[in-house]
């Protein structure tokens, strides 16, 4: 029988990890991602798994790492300065493939911002927060349910591809509370990384002659082999200025960007004879919602594109939908990121408006509402 | 007969990356003896480290290994330590990976004396940037970024280590080799997390600005200068200036080790979750 419970969405991303086989949570305290934490660190013991609060929130992403490819199914969760510094070693984990989840929780900035506040300005964080050319998958949740249902995916993409996989949703969702129903085990299916056969005379960690993700032995279980942050060959081994490096870069994008079509997932409302279109995710969306409804009782014909992932970029599915409307408005509570990405893939096909917010308060639905009548 | 270390190696990864004089070698040799003695499986044996030329030891070991980030190697060995704790996790570090960028990292596993052992290749430099102060740099030497002489305080690894919680604490050098072999094996078998303290010699980047004329002058230099424990401790006050202990400086055998705690909580979580069922 599948559960029926009122959560917290902090809540319901750590169930989501229960659901999926997570057995591992190397955390730090930060404001308002910590129920994460608090959570594990309670559900965990109970399911033989790991908890530990490290001593910063780099240890914690380094921890979640070591565990990984220890065989475990690891998360952890934090929020706006915890992302920043998290960012070396999830680049560390984009290069050695190790699977790991990492919730961002996201709340005002620069710097300590407004904690409490919600926030959708670490979006572009998410995809080039570290350093170098990398894959990123970038899961964006708006309703408690779908803070459960994305972390499960987020688990599954990343044992699937092997890569770290990010869950960003703003303060609002984050603490809200709704009903989730959570299924039974085995309805949702849940994927484990594809290990190498038993009793290869060579193991290669990196060998991508039979496609773009190669198979992944966990240490301890007889291939001992070597992994490190630095360009390598396919047994592991590093590499200097060697053309493999540039394949090697592009295959790490391609397993991602090119699996669009595995990867990415829209929420479609109201969009069939739509001639005022919206982008918008998380809670802005939600407000986009309540927009839509009301202008649509007034006779204005507007639909909304709500990605559940935001990176890699729905590029064709959002052309399209520029091509349909007149404008696409943008509402999102940072200063302008994740419209430049409209503005990019719409390539000049209708206008772009923005709705911009960073006081600590969310998009209205009459905010949005307004825009739409200046627009029509 | 002489020992064998190709078990230990992996074909083909050597020669090894350090300059000639370079003392590293020589821990790496006794690290694999001691290994040896005590008859490790390699399966079982993962090892971790950070970034400089301490940290491509483990690329040359036949064993699960493991090259992280600048200063990040104990995290990842406390992640792969808490998801295996059965298994055997050794990590390395340089005295600037372990005690600059890695110090927060470095005095919280000592505080958890998980079962990790931990060697510090102290050679009192950033070798592989090429020769910056680190801060095990005596004061007055000169390194890259400080030309006139180093004018940064020091830290005593080995204390810093026992102030920090370790368990077992020992310092051994690239020059007292038959004893760095048993300090090895002993840090290696202790239960908690251990800190080895291993002095080495960077002629390339330290010992020529700083009037070593030879690579050997600076293993003369650690004969001169470290000797065992007891021996340390009988000399007068006057006489211990620019001299420091060698060999195992603290073990607590008792000290409750963090995987053991942590893993007999969570049992004693689900032993009452299924009481009540």
């Amino acid at each position: 029988m599948s559960k029926t419970k009122l959560l917290q969405g902090n809540e319901a991303c750590a169930e989501g990890a229960l659901y999926a086989g997570c057995n591992f949570f190397g955390g730090y305290p930060i404001t308002p991602s910590t129920e994460v934490a608090e959570y594990l660190s309670r559900e965990l013991p109970k399911v033989g798994g790991a908890f530990i609060q490290m001593e910063d929130e780099i240890a914690a992403m380094g921890s979640v790492i070591g565990a990984s490819l220890a065989g475990a199914k690891a998360l952890t969760a934090t929020s706006g300065p915890g992302f920043s510094l998290k960012q070396e070693n999830l680049g560390y984990a984009m290069i050695t493939e190790i699977p790991c989840v990492v919730i961002d929780v996201m709340r005002g900035g620069p710097s300590t911002g407004v904690p409490t506040g919600p926030s959708q300005s670490d979006i572009m964080q998410c995809k080039w927060g570290t350093h170098g050319d990398h894959p990123v998958i970038c899961l964006t949740p708006g309703y408690v349910q779908e803070i459960f249902d994305e972390t499960v995916r987020a688990f599954n993409l990343s044992e699937k591809y092997r890569t770290p996989v990010i869950v960003a949703y703003d303060e609002i969702i984050g603490h809200m509370r709704e009903r989730v129903e959570i299924p039974d085990q085995g309805v949702i299916p849940v994927v484990n990384r594809t290990k190498p056969p038993q009793g290869l005379a060579k193991y290669l960690p990196y060998d991508d002659t039979k496609g773009d993700v190669p198979p992944m032995a966990n240490f301890f279980e007889g291939y001992r082999y070597h992994v490190t942050g630095l360009n390598h060959a396919p047994d592991g081994f590093p590499i200097n200025a060697h053309p493999r490096i540039h394949t090697d870069e592009e295959r790490l994008i391609r397993k991602v960007d090119g699996n669009r079509a595995d990867i990415c997932k829209n929420e479609l409302y109201k969009t069939e004879d739509a001639e005022i279109g919206i982008f918008a995710y998380g809670a802005s969306a939600r407000a986009a919602k309540d927009a839509i409804d009301a202008a649509r009782a007034e006779g204005i014909k507007v639909g909304l594109f709500r990605p559940l992932t935001m990176w890699p970029f729905p590029e064709e599915a959002v052309c399209a939908f520029a091509k349909q409307v007149k404008t696409i408005i943008v509402p999102e509570l940072s200063l302008g990121q994740i419209i430049l990405e409209v503005e990019r893939v719409s390539k000049a096909q209708c206008g772009i408006e923005g709705i911009f917010r960073v006081d600590g308060d969310p998009i209205t639905p009459a905010q949005i509402l307004a825009k739409i009548k200046e627009v029509k | 007969m002489a020992f064998d270390y190709s078990p230990y190696l992996r074909g083909g990864k050597l020669p090894h990356i350090w300059c000639p004089g370079c003392t590293y070698g020589i821990v790496f040799k006794s690290l694999l003896r001691s290994l040896d003695g005590l008859k490790q499986n390699k399966d079982d044996l993962a090892l971790v480290s950070g970034i400089g030329c301490a940290s491509r030891l483990p690329g040359y070991v036949d064993a699960n290994t493991l090259h992280t980030a600048h200063g990040r190697a104990l995290t990842f060995a406390t992640g792969i330590k808490m998801a295996r704790p059965e298994k055997r996790v050794i990590a390395m570090s340089g005295d600037g990976d372990a005690t600059a960028i890695g110090g927060n990292h470095f005095i919280h596993a000592c505080r958890r004396n998980i079962d990790i052992t931990v060697l510090v290749f102290n050679n009192y430099i950033y070798g592989m940037t090429g020769g910056q102060h680190s801060p095990t740099t005596p004061v007055g030497h000169k390194a890259s970024t400080m030309t006139y002489g180093n004018v940064d305080p020091n830290f005593d690894i080995a204390k810093l280590a026992i102030g920090a919680g370790a368990s077992f604490v020992a310092r051994g050098t690239a020059y007292h080799v038959p004893a760095l072999d048993k300090i090895l094996t002993e840090a290696i078998e202790h239960k908690g997390l251990s800190v080895v303290e291993v002095i080495n010699a960077c002629p390339t980047t330290h010992g020529r600005r700083n009037k070593f004329k030879n690579a050997t002058d600076q293993l003369l230099w650690m004969k001169d200068s470290f000797l065992p424990k007891a021996a340390f401790e009988k000399l007068p006050a006057d006489k211990t200036e620019g001299k420091l202990p060698l060999g195992v400086l603290y073990k607590d055998g008792n000290a409750t080790e963090y995987c053991e705690t942590y893993f007999a909580m969570t049992a004693g979580v689900r032993a009452q979750n299924e009481g009540r069922a």
